[in-house]
């Protein structure tokens, strides 16, 4: 009836993920009793979960992001006090234990933090800055969510009911394989991955068409904001890379449940072409997570330093270089593959061949800083931070891509350094920095500053207290994902690295913090004109935050930079903007099809991962009805008449006519 | 209004501007283009697969033991045939004539259908001549590669059906052009899908 599922599946006897569910689980609780007593669950229904509206898919994805930040940051601290306590010692973590909080910290911060903090931001912002009222297919913007929402709730279950995959973040067969991982934790980790993919590639395919067919008039290639472009980039890599990935774990599955034998060691399957497919979905997955935060640091850079992007094309060119070349390296992350001498320097030359565009790109930042009037709020703190960290962990990366010396270096924490040097300082900063910077579209008012600034700082040095060792113990020779060891040398250097995350600690908690004073002081704090940092591109045209439909007129560009020109055209003739007729509206209709549809999806992958094959046909009968009944459907738009557009645009537009008049006359 | 204003045309060649998002036909039939190619990199990674485990028969059959040639070569006329009736579909959906669109619908599901069964018999028989895709890494990735187009043209036909209650409920709607539209992209494309499986999988998998 149940399948492989029993009583002995919740481990009882195991404190810390008890305690630690129990939390969460009372928390979740908590809150949504909260939510149904004060009956904000109409409003919830009807604004957010069946909301088909980009802002609030993208603010929801960013949610989630940040969320699944706080789990995987518990497992990170916990592996650096493990392994600060655990010379000559087994320390508080048993080993079974440590390998799931190693693999499922990396699983959550790659898949289900870095990846929905991005596509919430390109979902939230790119709309907007192309200057139209929605992406391309709005309906399946919200069931992309919810299936990267479907994988993130499958993972955390698995700490409650079951296990995770103890194999690290990447299932390595033949690790993996049935016959040595027998456990439900590969079976969590390969579905709910698959699901989520899911919903990442149908995200994908939507921004990829958003960008190249749903632009406002006038908005050519060449004038899209820098943002479009490492949007444009990364969906690309996106659809190219993620059905790799579906494919690969589909053949791994096949191996554990229907004993196939693709990546065995019997009967002529072959590992290696795991590890192969594997990192030809990986290698551009992470340029996935790095292109859309080189599109934001050039957002910050030009707008903070009040000047246009230095070398505008010669970035473009960048961009879509490492899109390409991103496919052709994928062979460095296993040099020690044996593959000889000669495919081995080709990938070497390639991997340091990515260097170049990424140079440029920095040189373009520098470039555009210098003689411009630089503003250095918080934003920008973040921009800088990435510059200074991102270039040293490129330079290990360019190390690592020396063949010699990665056979020395592989599988060392010098990786695990370099690495962690370039996400966090790259992608994650690239976060906040979009977060700081977007904030005030997507709610109407600034974070708080001086809480911003001491999280920066916390974050800052933390890295560099937490990860610089890192290198060290690599030259040391310590392999990655020990749970204990008895080299003593080791460990005052793992002793300095617990402090630094300590001090990330302190970060996230000035964010927290950041967070709810900004809430508190929303008044203060509101952004009225819709333009609070002086920006440059469109999104900063319309009110914060905007309107359903973004634009009562869908404005009309001319040049690169146009929310910068229609300002310096207002400021040059005062009075002669043209105000065309208000016309009905029309916006796409909220559905529950993306909730319902990931509900049947996380019922099908928990059936699935247990082995209960009824309840999979129940999952996926009604999956296919949920469209079904999606298809069925009369109206797909609803009208926002012309004089209510007329009442929302006036108000704002009075609104923003009065404070410009307020500051000129100060 | 015209649709495309010129610009600077005082530097001889005059830039096009971009006139604005595309009509929704255009923008549903590109986006499903996209996933038409992103499901073609995932049959690629079979591909791959295939080809690296083409020889992995660890003892067992091999293609050229295995594959009856004449068999596929019906196979491939149900389905390439399917694709003519399905073009006619979409041609009769165009012109607005239900029931040649249901008619041809009906043919093309049929002959979809065909072409399942005579898969389904062909892997029915390798089961049960002891050649399953538990034999070796070589029959692994063969039914996987295979069996992943009848899976989709599984798929295809549940969507073919559902498109024709949809005409049958609905009629011929904007929306409902726009997934047949794409419902014949996706038709068409597993058929592209099987000359290369065809090529691959039966032409040079039976050499070896």
């Amino acid at each position: 009836m149940l399948g492989k599922l029993t009583w002995d599946a919740i481990p009882l006897e195991q404190p810390i993920p008890m305690i630690a569910s129990g939390v969460v689980a009372l928390t979740i609780l908590a809150i949504l009793g909260w939510v149904v007593i004060k009956g904000h669950l109409p409003y919830l229904w009807r604004e957010w979960i069946t909301s088909v509206d980009h802002k609030r898919i993208g603010v929801m994805y960013t949610l989630l992001a940040m969320v699944m930040l706080l789990r995987g940051f518990a497992d990170a601290i916990m592996m650096r006090m493990q392994q600060s306590v655990a010379f000559h010692s087994q320390g508080f973590l048993p080993p079974e234990h440590y390998d799931q909080i190693f693999s499922a910290h990396g699983t959550i911060m790659i898949f289900f933090v870095a990846m929905p903090f991005m596509i919430g931001l390109m979902n939230f912002v790119v709309p907007l800055q192309l200057g139209v009222r929605d992406v391309a297919f709005p309906t399946l913007n919200s069931v992309g969510f919810w299936l990267t929402a479907t994988g993130a709730l499958l993972v955390n279950i698995s700490l409650v009911i079951g296990e995770f995959a103890r194999n690290g973040w990447l299932p390595y067969p033949p690790l993996s394989e049935l016959a040595y991982s027998p456990g439900v934790g590969v079976d969590y980790y390969l579905w709910s991955l698959e699901i989520s993919g899911a919903g990442t590639l149908v995200a994908g395919i939507n921004l990829v068409t958003t960008v190249l067919k749903v632009r406002t008039k006038g908005m050519n290639y060449l004038r899209m904001p820098m943002f479009c472009w490492t949007t444009l980039a990364t969906n690309l890599l996106i659809v190219a890379a993620f059905p790799i990935l579906t494919a690969t774990f589909a053949m791994l599955l096949l191996d554990r449940y229907l004993g196939f034998h693709f990546f065995t060691n019997e009967a002529g399957g072959n590992v290696m072409m795991f590890v192969n497919l594997i990192w030809a979905w990986g290698h551009p997955e992470v340029y996935i997570l790095v292109l859309p935060a080189f599109g934001i640091f050039s957002e910050v850079i030009s707008t903070f330093s009040g000047k246009p992007l230095f070398g505008y094309r010669s970035m473009v060119a960048a961009t879509m270089a490492i899109c390409i070349l991103s496919f052709m390296v994928w062979l460095h992350h296993f040099f020690t593959m044996g593959a000889g001498a000669d495919v081995n320097a080709i990938f070497g030359i390639a991997t340091m061949i990515i260097a170049v565009p990424t140079g440029v790109k920095v040189f373009n930042w520098l470039f555009t800083m210098y003689g411009g009037r630089v503003r250095f709020q918080t934003p920008l703190l973040w921009s800088i931070g990435f510059m200074v960290t991102f270039i040293i962990g490129g330079m290990t990366g360019v190390l690592l891509a020396v063949p010699p010396a990665d056979f020395v270096l592989h599988n060392s924490l010098f990786l695990v350094a370099h690495f962690h040097n370039v996400i966090i300082g790259g992608v994650l900063f690239g976060a906040f920095a979009g977060y700081t910077y977007w904030f005030p579209k997507a709610f109407g008012f600034k974070l708080h500053e001086g809480l911003g600034r001491a999280a920066f700082w916390c974050w800052l040095i933390g890295f560099y207290v937490a990860f610089m060792p890192l290198y060290v113990l690599g030259l040391l020779g310590m392999t990655r994902r020990m749970q204990h060891y008895d080299v003593a040398q080791w460990r005052p250097w793992l002793i300095v690295a617990a402090c630094g995350a300590t001090l990330i600690m302190c970060g996230i908690a000035f964010q927290i913090a950041q967070l709810v004073v900004s809430i508190r002081q929303r008044a203060q704090l509101r952004d009225e004109t819709g333009d609070p940092w002086d920006g440059r591109s469109l999104e900063w045209a319309t009110t914060s935050p905007p309107p359903a439909f973004n634009f009562a007129f869908l404005p009309e560009v001319t040049g690169e930079d146009a929310f910068w020109q229609f300002k310096k055209r207002a400021a040059e003739q005062p009075g002669a903007e043209e105000m065309p007729e208000y016309r009905d509206i029309e916006i796409p209709r909220n559905s529950a099809t993306g909730f319902v549809c990931a509900f049947f999806a996380t019922v099908m992958g928990f059936a699935l991962i247990w082995h209960i094959w009824w309840m999979v046909a129940v999952g996926a009968i009604g999956a296919f009805a949920t469209f079904v009944v999606f298809a069925w459907r009369d109206h797909d738009e609803d009208t926002v008449p012309a004089d209510e557009v007329a009442r929302i645009d006036g108000s704002s537009r009075a609104q923003r006519h009065a404070i410009l008049s307020r500051e000129a006359a100060e | 209004m015209s649709t495309v204003a010129l610009t600077d045309t005082h530097h001889g060649a005059a830039i096009r501007d971009w006139a604005g998002a595309a009509p929704k036909r255009i923008v549903t039939g590109y986006g499903f283009w996209i996933f038409i190619l992103s499901d073609m990199i995932m049959f690629s990674a079979f591909f791959a697969t295939y080809a690296v485990l083409l020889g992995q028969t660890a003892g067992g059959p091999s293609g050229r033991e295995l594959f009856d040639l004449r068999n596929v070569a019906i196979e491939t006329g149900f389905l390439l045939a399917s694709s003519f009736t399905c073009g006619l579909a979409s041609i009769a959906a165009d012109t607005r004539s239900t029931i040649w669109f249901q008619l041809a619908m009906a043919v093309t599901c049929a002959l979809g259908l065909g072409f399942l069964a005579i898969e389904g018999n062909e892997f029915a028989s390798l089961v049960a001549r002891g050649a399953g895709p538990t034999r070796s890494a070589f029959l692994s990735a063969f039914f996987t590669l295979v069996g992943c187009h009848g899976l989709h043209v599984s798929a295809g036909i549940l969507w073919l059906l559902t498109m024709m209650a949809q005409v049958f409920a609905k009629g011929f709607r904007a929306d409902i052009q726009r997934r047949i539209l794409c419902f014949a992209l996706f038709w068409h494309a597993l058929d592209i899908i099987w000359i290369a499986v065809f090529t691959v999988v039966y032409l040079i998998g039976s050499a070896i």
